[in-house]
């Protein structure tokens, strides 16, 4: 059990203790069916699409959804191209069979194949990766009409490193499972009922063949979490960080990524001219007026 | 003899000044129904919180007719409830109004306006200048509006000057999920209020609201903590509620009598402090 004082006030920063991670996993939860019930209503909708990749973070974000929301208000989309992998259908299937949303599969290889072959010059697989993410976001935005909101999957390491497509899995009408790290998201998982084999695999993107998000970042999400925790969270300086025994390098690394994509968490720039405008001056909440 | 009050823990619409009015309707009459004499109504209660440029749409005076509903629901109930004041010099204002016998008795401006991290508030409101006590039925009382209850000064002025009542109305967001506890916010806000209850020997009637504005959740849990420190009554977290409780006078004179530190209090010596340190004059009446 953590001590009040370790909850609100003195965490000693330690690459080697994970617990300043540890999460409330029934707080959370009640927190987050609020959320996604509250701000369908608020949105003037009363389903969720949620686009479904066989891993942990769709995984919660669906089984929120179904809770929240009732499962027969839930449309799962499950969007495979040729390099997804059988493993991940399994996990979809057992996910809707566990939490009784419906969900449909919607292949993605045609369209993006024939967009690619009348390409003449030579396409590398960031700009393939990035068309499938888009893609299967243009296809939730459609099966969303006329009354549904497209639920965020993208994680709060996600988010910071900007480790996802702008306009592609990062777009959505709310996101329920952006300020969870990894870490915490994976607890949260747990708790919750998602089964073991989909919590514990290595997180990919399955944008290729092979790839796994740990092996493309180049270090794991234990160790960036932790690191993320101490410079976002609790504010400290990477200067701090390195005091305090973590990795230089890493710490260097991870506060440049966090640099470098801050553009995707923002709107698009607008430029400024008038008395008044959209993002700078004219700034009224989105819930304006909303039951 | 104790007074019974009734705190409405709700969820006002964003901006909706009509439809916060209507539910203002339904919580009066619930509190009337379950004998209360005063229903306390959470911060910006008629306009809701995080109003950025609603906060200019939706402010009125004081005496604005909108108004005249809350005044005249008043006839039955004592009613406390928070709006956008717009003052007579056209500056906007957090403002905490006390409705009793089909008037507005008293009006408190937020003084401290929290501008950082999740806060704005600076930035679309003016400060109140001041911490004035007021009576009704229940005693003599002064409110501190969310921000203004952190200030540990703002409980203490309203104590010295005699009031044994602080209502809170508050707009807090719930955040800290760590684990091994409550709510980072909820565990703060109790601790402020057990602590002020108990040194200052008077009621803490907290009222915080629910639900959700552009992604923040409000996480309730209203409570009511007597001069002897103990938790009188207190709402669930995140849920609607109509909370009920009694303030007791006869409470606050034991306690009083057991623990005289406000007898005690020797204001005159913290006047010096701060007039000296400040440089302003400072007349001894010795």
């Amino acid at each position: 059990m953590t001590s009040t004082l370790a909850r609100t006030g003195v965490v000693r920063p330690d690459p080697k203790d994970p617990s300043p991670l540890r999460i409330d996993e029934a707080l959370v939860r009640k927190m987050l069916i609020l959320f996604i019930r509250d701000e369908t209503v608020k949105a003037r909708l009363r389903r969720a699409v949620v686009g479904v990749s066989g891993g942990v973070d769709s995984a919660v974000t669906v089984a929120l959804a179904a809770e929240a929301l009732g499962p027969e208000n839930v449309l799962a989309l499950f969007t495979p191209y040729r390099t997804s992998s059988p493993e991940s259908r399994d996990h979809a299937q057992q996910l809707s069979r566990k939490f009784g949303f419906t969900l449909e599969e919607v292949p993605i290889t045609e369209q993006v194949d024939a967009y690619f072959r009348a390409r003449k010059e030579k396409v590398d697989k960031v700009r393939i990766g990035n068309k499938m993410a888009r893609e299967r976001k243009s296809i939730e935005y459609d099966r969303s009409w006329p009354d549904g909101i497209v639920l965020g999957t993208s994680n709060k390491t996600e988010l910071l490193l900007g480790y996802g497509t702008q306009f592609g899995d990062m777009a959505c009408g709310i996101n329920p499972v952006g300020d969870l790290y990894k870490t915490q998201l994976r607890e949260l998982a747990l708790s919750i009922g998602i089964p073991e084999a989909i919590v514990r695999k290595p997180p990919t993107a399955e944008l290729w063949e092979g790839q796994t998000d740990e092996g493309e970042l180049g270090f794991t999400y234990a160790d960036a979490d932790l690191i993320l925790y101490h410079m976002v969270d609790r504010r400290l300086r990477p200067a701090e960080l390195v005091e305090h025994g973590f990795d230089a390098q890493l710490v260097a690394r991870i506060r440049e990524l966090v640099r470098r994509n801050h553009y995707k968490r923002v709107m698009p720039l607008i430029a400024k001219l008038s008395l008044r405008t959209v993002g700078h001056d004219f700034l009224y909440p989105r819930d304006w007026e909303a039951d | 003899m104790s007074i019974r009050i009734a705190i409405a823990q709700c969820a006002p619409a964003l901006g909706a000044v009509k439809r916060n009015l209507d539910m203002h309707d339904k919580w009066i009459a619930r509190a009337k129904a379950a004998g209360a004499r005063l229903v306390i109504f959470p911060e910006l209660s008629l306009t809701g919180y995080y109003l950025k440029d609603l906060a200019a749409d939706v402010a009125c005076a004081a005496d604005d007719p909108q108004l005249a509903r809350i005044a005249e629901a008043s006839r039955d109930i004592d009613i406390s409830a928070g709006f956008v004041e717009r003052s007579a010099d056209a500056k906007l204002h957090i403002a905490q109004g006390h409705w009793s016998g089909g008037k507005l008795v008293h009006v408190h401006r937020k003084v401290y306006l929290p501008t950082y991290g999740i806060f704005d508030d600076g930035r679309y409101f003016g400060p109140g200048d001041r911490f004035e006590t007021y009576q009704w039925a229940g005693g003599t009382t002064g409110v501190a509006i969310c921000e203004d209850l952190w200030h540990v000064s703002t409980p203490y002025l309203y104590a010295a000057a005699g009031a044994t009542i602080v209502l809170a109305p508050s707009a807090s967001p719930g955040r800290g999920v760590a684990e091994g506890g409550d709510l980072g916010t909820a565990e703060s806000c109790r601790l402020m209020d057990r602590f002020y209850a108990s040194y200052l020997t008077v009621y803490i009637v907290y009222v915080n609201r629910v639900g959700h504005e552009d992604g923040i959740a409000f996480w309730g849990g209203s409570e009511i903590v007597a001069p002897d420190g103990t938790v009188a009554a207190r709402a669930p977290e995140f849920d609607e509620d109509l909370l009920i409780g009694e303030i007791d006078p006869e409470l606050v004179a034991r306690e009083r009598a057991r623990n005289p530190l406000l007898r005690d209090e020797r204001e005159d010596i913290v006047l010096r402090n701060i007039a000296g340190r400040l440089g302003l004059p400072f007349d001894r009446r010795d």
